[in-house]
């Protein structure tokens, strides 16, 4: 039953979530000092609430606040071959992978998920920090690829999440691929005539920044990011000089012109959803927190910019039916 | 003078003994060592053959950075003629990093662009080691599309330790250039063929080298990150640049297995550094007959080719 799916049990389940964060932890925030609640944290989408630092958010609580309702599917990553240069340091890479899935409780570094967002269908996918420093690799390619095959396949608009150290060094010349070849996602999207957007979030560097990253439609910029291609530690070691207050942060690039805006978390959904809309010559948004849609409707699969402004859902149907990246199940997937 | 990399120590005291024995008899005209010197010749090559028959991937990247190895420039002045430089990004400066422009290839038009090192103190210096700023990855991109537009193959020798992690580079948009330039290579209509002819370092060489084929010379390199850099990260320690430079992989060998490298180019015994002229020549030759095999393909098969072939790489890793 379609209702209960989609509708009442995500809320159910953003209730227990809420229950589950407990109420007497709290966060000290590095930036200010202040002592933060987690749930109060957890509310505002890790920004702290009295200087407005932006605090690392996991893809699944990001895409939780993102999607209407915290509702949103996920869709599945084709697997690449496992550490195909038999890469070995102090430690071995099959290793590595294995403790980031345990310390994480994900598979890999970018999670890519459908839904709709203010009532407008997306695609998404988000970068995870915390997964060896969300380096790029085969997999992160894969994510890139099918998120923008996805996007073509459901003519929707493709938001990307972008947080990544750079390259995946355990892959090798593989990981430096991963620029021409999500490159090419891009490229896919441009001729299918779809909206790519791109959020850059803390941080952003080395070969991420140099290819996906830089490549989107609309750049936006979360505040305070670092946003680069090489560090500023290798660059003072290279120049030899100090480098000036907030050198390469989110501001900094704005004010040398390589960014569209600097948005607060907080404030990113309505503005994606407003540029995205006049992108793609659908009415004006409706404003507010909204509901998981309701999945009876068959016309949720036609495309964004046709679609009214309540337009079906997105979080059954298609998913299903799509063939090369079918969603891991016909279920949405309730906020964590 | 030779000069003589750290593992051709043994090399440079035979080559030495030989060339002291030969001095000693023009000061001494009754003595004959031609005999002994012969053989420490004899020896010398023998032990060259053997040095270079097995490098490993440290030694592979010192080759590659040997500063006699023949560059750029000494590229474009021996296989193409009528070379034309273009300059400048039209935006703010001309990079010496990276030269450029129209020349003929064996008599046909096409566009060169590549990374130049330089020669000595005062080249280097004025080509800023061929590190790359966003302004030679935006005068390649100008220069692609007016090879798009004219029908004109697109030839890149790639050669840069690098981007250059400066701070006007970063202020201008290094990670934008870069990004912008591979996409440019991306979609071309015309054929594009790269050749790492020394070091292709990360961004600031796939910014170049997304091609439809891709040659590498014997002892180039080509990597993600420099062995040091890659050291100082996951071991802790930048000495263990020669452990690094192994799990990378970064070898042509290594990167014809996988797919990336598509044609390895023989360097002469000894190295490119060794005769720069027959590794120009044989550069030369290979270059004429990867355009000949993409000669005849439409404008939208080159591109799509192209796409495909990034696509599916990663489908093969190394045989374990
Ligand atoms: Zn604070």
């Amino acid at each position: 039953m379609n209702w209960i799916s989609n509708y009442v049990r995500p809320t159910i389940n953003s209730l227990f979530s809420r229950r589950e964060v407990p109420e007497n932890l709290w966060t000290k925030c590095e930036e200010c000092g202040t002592m933060l609640f987690h749930r109060e944290l957890s509310d505002n989408l890790k920004v702290c609430t009295n200087c407005g630092h932006h605090m690392p958010i996991t893809p699944r609580a990001r895409f939780a606040a993102l999607f209407d309702g915290g509702v949103f599917t996920e869709v599945k990553v084709p697997e690449p071959i496992a550490d195909p240069l038999q890469f070995r340091d102090q430690k071995k890479y099959v290793d590595r992978i294995r403790d980031a899935r345990k310390a994480s409780g994900e598979k890999e570094a970018m999670l890519v998920a459908e839904g709709e967002m203010g009532r407008t269908p997306i695609v998404a996918a988000a970068q995870d920090f915390s997964f060896m420093a969300g380096s790029m690799g085969m997999y992160v390619g894969n994510a890139i690829i099918v998120a923008a095959e996805r996007a073509i396949k459901l003519k929707r608009p493709l938001v990307l999440f972008s947080a990544a150290g750079g390259a995946r060094m355990q892959e090798g010349i593989l990981s430096l691929m991963q620029m021409p070849r999500t490159t090419v996602a891009v490229e896919m999207l441009k001729e299918a005539g779809l909206p790519y957007i791109v959020v850059l979030t803390h941080p952003t560097t080395g070969g991420v920044t140099a290819s996906y990253a830089m490549l989107g439609d609309v750049q936006i910029a979360e505040p305070g990011a670092l946003i680069c291609f090489a560090g500023p530690r290798v660059i003072e070691q290279t120049i030899r000089e100090k480098l000036p207050e907030g050198f390469q942060r989110a501001e900094y690039l704005l004010d040398h012109g390589m960014l569209d805006r600097v948005t607060p978390r907080t404030k990113l959904k309505d503005e994606l959803v407003a540029i995205l809309r006049m992108l793609t010559g659908a009415t004006a948004p409706v404003k507010g927190e909204l509901p998981a849609p309701e999945a009876s409707d068959p016309a949720a699969s036609g495309p964004a910019a046709s679609g009214p402004a309540d337009s079906g859902p997105a979080a059954s149907g298609p998913a299903a039916s799509g063939p090369a990246a079918s969603a891991t199940s016909a279920e949405p997937q309730p906020a964590p | 003078m030779t000069n003589y990399l750290e593992f051709e120590k043994p090399l440079a005291e035979i080559e030495g003994k030989a060339e002291e024995l030969r001095a000693l008899a023009r000061a001494n005209p009754e003595m004959d060592v031609e005999k002994e010197a012969a053989a420490l010749d004899k020896k010398a090559a023998d032990l060259l053959v053997s040095l270079y028959g097995d490098l490993n991937a440290w030694r592979k990247c010192q080759v590659a950075r040997h500063p006699d190895r023949p560059h750029c420039k000494d590229y474009i002045e021996a296989l193409f003629t009528e070379y034309t430089p273009l300059a400048g990004d039209r935006n703010f400066a001309d990079d010496h990093a990276v030269m450029g422009g129209l020349a003929r290839l064996d008599g046909r038009a096409v566009v060169v662009i590549g990374h130049e090192k330089g020669h000595d103190t005062k080249s280097r210096i004025a080509h800023n080691f061929g590190m790359a700023r966003p302004e030679g990855y935006r005068k390649a991109i100008r220069l692609m599309d007016l090879a798009d537009r004219f029908g004109l193959p697109v030839i890149t020798l790639v050669d840069t330790p690098g981007a250059y992690p400066g701070k006007g580079a970063e202020e201008r948009g290094q990670s934008e250039a870069i990004a912008r330039s591979t996409q440019k290579c991306l979609q071309l209509k015309v054929p594009l063929i790269s050749v790492i002819i020394g070091e292709g370092g990360s961004g600031g060489a796939v910014a170049f080298a997304t091609a439809n084929r891709v040659a590498m010379l014997e002892h180039a390199i080509y990597s993600v990150i420099s062995p040091e850099g890659c050291a100082s990260i996951l071991w802790k320690d930048a000495d263990k640049m020669r452990e690094a430079a192994e799990a990378l992989r970064l070898t042509a060998q290594n990167l014809r297995e996988i797919g990336v490298c598509d044609t390895i180019i023989k360097e002469p015994v000894g190295g490119a550094h060794r005769d720069g002229a027959a590794t120009i020549a044989a550069v030369g030759a290979t270059l004429k007959a990867l355009l000949a095999e993409l000669d005849g393909k439409s404008g939208e098969a080159l591109r799509s080719d192209r796409r495909k072939k990034y696509l599916g790489l990663g489908s093969k890793g190394l045989a374990a």
